[in-house]
């Protein structure tokens, strides 16, 4: 008999570091050792959460691979499943299930530049190629992080940034809102393109966020000649089975649970505009 | 074309045949008359049939009436469709119990019916073969739906009549039923022509009253025949997908959607809309859950939600997504359309949408 693609497999709550106000990052590993061992997930791909008694969501894997033991899952606690997670302490048991969905085009961007775009929380799904590109960091060309934040409280894991930095990434945060303790770039993500010496023809920009500020961010790196096709979005839906099952998380042809969250922009271009669609 | 394997048999030994299958382990399950319409139900004997019985459907109106004459299979489709017992409106996928320090996941019985569906129409073959793509020919395999699937018995009947809804001439899935079943009956005025479409079927009737087949081959051939001239009415599909995906914000999404009330009712009786949701329904003291699926529908906002409200706010998005949805993004992920021209969201539809007609008013004014 075909085994259950909705069944979730128990996994123990190891950490919880408060990220922001109402965000934290939970570490969590499998039960059964042999699921944690067969687990391989890529930059970019989300897993199922489940809480007993309570439901399941759709959240990306902010762990990059082989990063440690476990996983690890950035969530804001906002609806109804999420709220509930928020009172879980180390040693609680959830559920997991994935990896799905598909992944930032790591492999692809060797030899290239790579502008990663993050706004909000949408810096948890690309944390692991960050980790990814900066482990093998001779690999690649010039790589930029451009992350915006509401205010200076919100962004998340700040206390990595110095050793990303190390590590040769060119990191540039604006803020909404500053505070007076901010001394950095203060407006929307996107116009902090306008500060990259770009080379547009060897230039890879992965992009997640707020989808509005995707699409400005689309349109700033197309505008200074980035073709279409070397920009990747990472897309949100609501998500329930995660396999292609359900129909809730289509945008067009595409269900976004298989097909991706990660697309390049050219694909789900006609679409994405859309509004309400 | 008429399957060369076909026999005749007399309309009394229906009723053998139901029995044989009942004897076999199979739930006979068929068209029966319930709450002023015609609808599927467990059937032990023939004369559960709406024998004598058509129906008269319009877009949102579906009206039983009187045939003259004795007819065991004389009228359309109802509101019903197969996918109720493959893909059942509410099903508990597992159960999940709280352990001292973790947690057991419980399958549910694997002992699902065998059903015996007595009475699919060409129309419905196809929907079920659409639905095959979703549940079992994707990456990921539905094991629920493939249970339930595998063990299904098919008794196709060839349409002696066409509702004003039925479209399938344009679809391309009947009436005549070619293939997919495992046996077929077209009903004379007499007799039933028999046509055996699988290893099995054939078995099942040895032993029955059938005798070879003769005059009446050509006879039940004639039936789908005039059936498919009866049909009025039409769906032009070339250009799809695209003519939809051009037609994002044509004006007719705001006509349409001044006259549907987001209701569902199309989701839920058309045969091949698979959207669900899956929700957790715990015991009162927490300690054991069920995983419960549910029909879901993309008239419901509920369906895209996200953190930041419903992707779909408006009734104009919603009939949106489910019309490009069944008729155009349908066949990118499918291979197939979602359509297979039954009708019955036209005819259940409770202000009378018809989607022939939409399709028709973007055409005629491509990019309006």
């Amino acid at each position: 008999m075909t085994s259950d693609p909705y069944c979730p497999h128990p996994a123990v709550l190891r950490s919880v570091e408060p990220e922001t106000p109402g965000v934290a990052t939970f570490g969590m590993e499998f039960q059964e050792p042999a699921r944690a061992a067969a687990f391989h997930h890529r930059p970019g791909q989300f897993n199922m959460v489940y809480l007993p008694g309570v439901g399941e969501v759709a959240i990306s894997i902010a762990s990059a691979p082989g990063e440690g033991v476990g996983l690890r899952h950035t969530i804001r606690f906002v609806g109804r499943v999420t709220n509930a997670l928020q009172s879980l302490r180390p040693g609680a048991v959830l559920g997991l299930r994935g990896p799905y969905g598909s992944a930032w085009p790591v492999e692809e961007a060797r030899g290239r530049d790579v502008v990663l775009v993050a706004g909000g929380l949408g810096l948890a799904p690309l944390r692991p190629a960050v980790k990814a590109l900066l482990a093998e960091r001779a690999q690649y060309g010039r790589l930029w992080l451009l992350y915006g934040a509401r205010q200076p409280s919100d962004r998340l894991y700040v206390a990595e940034y110095a050793d990303w930095e190390r590590a040769g990434l060119e990191l540039l945060v604006t803020v909404d809102r500053a505070d007076a303790s901010w001394r950095g770039a203060v407006g929307i993500v996107p116009l902090l393109f306008r500060k990259l010496a770009l080379d547009p023809s060897r230039t890879l920009v992965l992009t997640c966020g707020p989808e509005v500020m995707m699409r400005a961010t689309v349109h700033e790196a197309i505008d200074r000649g980035v073709a279409a096709s070397d920009v990747y979005v990472s897309l949100e839906r609501n998500m329930q089975c995660a396999v292609g099952l359900c129909g809730h998380c289509q945008l067009g042809p595409e269900f976004l649970c298989m097909n991706g969250p990660v697309f390049p922009y050219e694909r789900v271009a006609r679409f994405l505009g859309k509004e309400h669609f | 074309m008429v399957n060369t394997s076909a026999v005749v048999m007399e309309k009394s030994e229906l009723g053998n045949l139901i029995a044989r299958l009942w004897a076999e382990g199979y739930t006979v399950v068929g068209p029966t008359l319930a709450q002023g319409a015609i609808v599927f139900d467990e059937l032990r004997t023939a004369d559960q049939l709406p024998i004598g019985w058509t129906d008269e459907q319009e877009p949102g109106s579906y009206r039983l009436k009187r045939r003259d004459d004795g007819a065991y299979f004389g009228y359309a489709v109802g509101p019903h469709s197969w996918k109720k017992y493959l893909f059942p409106a509410r099903l508990t996928l597992f159960s999940i119990e709280r352990t001292a320090d973790s947690f057991a996941v419980h399958q549910g019985s694997t002992d699902v019916p065998r059903y015996a569906f007595l009475g699919v129409r060409s129309c419905d073959l196809h929907a079920i073969a659409v639905q095959d793509r979703t549940f079992l020919h994707g990456p990921y395999v539905d094991p629920h739906y493939e249970r339930r699937r595998e063990r299904a018995f098919i008794i196709a009947v060839q349409c002696g009549t066409a509702a004003s809804t039925c479209f399938c001439a344009s679809m391309n899935t009947g009436p005549r039923a070619t293939q997919g079943f495992d046996l077929a009956l077209t009903e004379l005025p007499e007799a039933f022509v028999v046509e055996v479409g699988s290893e099995r079927g054939g078995a099942l009737l040895v032993g029955l009253n059938v005798r070879a087949a003769n005059g009446e081959i050509e006879a039940a051939h004639q039936v789908t025949e005039t059936t498919k001239r009866q049909m009025t009415r039409t769906l032009d599909t070339s250009d799809m997908p695209a003519l939809l995906y051009e037609n994002l914000d044509h004006a007719r999404w705001d006509d349409v959607a001044g006259r549907c009330l987001s209701c569902t009712n199309c989701t839920m009786v058309c045969p091949t809309c698979f959207c669900h949701s899956v929700d957790e329904v715990p015991d009162l003291l927490g300690e054991r859950s069920e995983r419960v699926r549910q029909w879901d529908s993309c008239f419901n906002p509920e369906l895209s939600h996200v953190a930041g409200g419903s992707t779909r706010p408006d009734i104009r998005a919603r009939y949106r997504q489910w019309l490009t949805h069944k008729l155009a993004s349908w066949i990118d992920q499918f291979g197939v359309s979602g359509c297979v021209g039954c009708g019955r969201c036209i005819t259940w539809c409770p202000v009378g949408i018809d989607l022939t007609e939409e399709v028709a008013a973007i055409r005629g004014s491509d990019r309006a």
